[in-house]
């Protein structure tokens, strides 16, 4: 068990220096359901933004829905803002096959055009399907397949991680 | 076997959607936050999701109706499938095929879904029985016995609204005995623990032993809807009615027409329901179907998310062969 504090000081500190340097002044994050929520209001507390914190529930959007049917603990998606010509940042706990993001994007995409889209993680931990890689994340490492790690929360934030057995 | 089994698999997960009679509250309770997760697509700009991309529903529309078979075609839409929606009252009955004939024609057009409505009580079941595995059958009113879609729709709006149901009264006024909307209503508050429900209407329109459903019963609507925090209007099926149910319209208006002065014996931020259509001045005053407590035009919004939801959740339950747990 590990605590997510000091990787979200990570991220901030990552997250800053890209802004600056890409001239984002305004940028606004949106967190994943239900981890990738955490992490962004966090982050955002941290880097004091004003922009209103959006949160996003890809259930509908993932592509094992002929599989697993409906997650039944889905929740509204909630975007406060107008997306069009903002600067996002989609913010999620951990980075694995890609699939999550990929869902995001889709859906970010049905409220409106956004001016740009960057990815912060907390943890990459390898084992992309896709090409989908983060601009910012806490920590990158190369878990085998059947190892598993997860954010609890809200309070602490802590990473559990599981080795296969 | 009855409908309340035959719309489970053996997990006792939705697989079909027929009654709202026999589900537990957690079915219920699925439903209705998967809705409210829905909710919010109609207000984005591409009112749409990728959920049912690539199913196929049929609307099975034995009997005529506008809103329901509307909104069941938008939620099919906004979920991505395609949908077509045959009026089965004007084809292939008329020319003597058998309901089972209609049905195997379309099972071999490749479809996921059967939305059905029908005249007669036990139709939707019936189909359900005698569809492939594949397929999920969905009730959009059979005839007296239940409309479940709208049940939950209602159920949704009186949640939105007021969600403390253990200290909830609700009146439900007018025709209950033609009611198949007044039957799921009941079924579906009751199970989600609604303090108390109550029935308004002379007796000749209340089914017999109507008490048995979980319900107060008041003749006098002056009693009926004193301190309720919802009224629930149900539209007098004219069309429906046998015999001498009913002195005149106006009559009835008389005595359980909802005015702004019977709707005062209600709480104060008591808001006012009607499945639609209305009839204005027989069970509803224009007044108060357009005034600021009616809710029934949001009722409408409301059903396109629960039936996205209860599409989704019972096509999504397919998905998984049972037995297998996600």
């Amino acid at each position: 068990m590990r605590d997510a504090e000091f990787l979200i000081e990570a991220m901030a500190v990552q997250l800053r220096e890209l802004l600056a340097r890409r001239g984002i002044g305004e940028p606004t994050l949106v967190g994943i359901h239900t981890g990738g929520v955490w992490v962004a209001d966090r982050l955002r507390r941290r880097l004091d933004l004003a922009t209103p914190l959006g949160k996003l529930d890809i259930s509908f959007y993932r592509d094992d829905f002929s599989r697993i049917g409906v997650n039944p603990q889905v929740r509204p998606s909630e975007l406060p803002f107008d997306v069009d010509d903002r600067h996002l940042v989609l913010v999620d706990d951990v980075l694995y096959t890609g699939r999550t993001i990929r869902a995001a994007l889709n859906e970010l995409f049905d409220y409106g055009r956004p001016a740009s889209v960057l990815l912060a993680v907390l943890v990459d931990r390898g084992g992309r399907e896709l090409p989908i890689e983060a601009h910012v994340a806490g920590s990158r490492l190369e878990l085998p397949a059947g190892d598993h790690i997860r954010l609890t929360g809200p309070e602490p934030l802590q990473l559990l991680m599981q080795s296969a057995p | 076997m009855s409908a309340s089994k035959v719309q489970l698999d053996r997990q006792g997960r939705l697989r079909h959607f027929l009654t709202v009679e026999g589900l537990s509250r957690r079915h219920l309770i699925e439903i209705l936050d998967t809705a409210e997760s829905l909710r919010g697509v109609a207000e984005r700009r591409v009112k749409k999701l990728p959920t049912l991309h690539g199913k196929t529903v049929v609307n099975l529309f034995f009997e005529a109706s506008t809103r329901t078979r509307t909104t069941f075609e938008l939620a099919a839409k906004r979920l991505s499938a395609d949908v077509i929606t045959l009026n089965i009252a004007h084809s292939s009955t008329v020319k003597g095929e058998t309901l089972l004939d209609t049905l195997q024609n379309i099972e071999a057009m490749q479809c996921d879904m059967f939305v059905v409505r029908h005249q007669q009580s036990g139709a939707a079941e019936f189909i359900a029985r005698h569809v492939k595995p594949h397929i999920a059958v969905l009730n959009a009113g059979d005839g007296r016995h239940a409309h479940p879609t709208q049940g939950m729709l209602d159920a949704f709006t009186i949640r939105r609204h007021k969600p403390d149901f253990a200290n909830l009264q609700v009146a439900i006024v007018g025709d209950i005995l033609h009611s198949r909307v007044a039957r799921s209503l009941i079924h579906a508050l009751n199970i989600l623990g609604v303090a108390e429900i109550r029935v308004v209407a002379p007796r000749t329109l209340l089914p017999a032993a109507v008490e048995g459903l979980g319900v107060r019963v008041f003749l006098d609507p002056r009693e009926g809807l004193k301190d309720v925090d919802v009224v629930v209007m149900l539209r007098l099926q004219k069309e429906r009615m046998e015999g001498a149910l009913l002195p005149t319209e106006q009559e009835f208006f008389q005595r359980y027409g909802l005015t702004e002065e019977r709707l005062a014996l209600a709480k104060p931020d008591a808001i006012v329901m009607h499945p639609g259509p209305i009839n204005r001045g027989v069970e509803i005053d224009s007044r108060v179907a357009d005034g600021p407590r009616s809710v029934i035009l949001e009722q409408v919004t409301n059903g396109i998310a629960v039936r996205m939801a209860i599409m989704s959740i019972t096509l999504g339950n397919h998905a998984r062969p049972d037995g297998e747990d996600a």
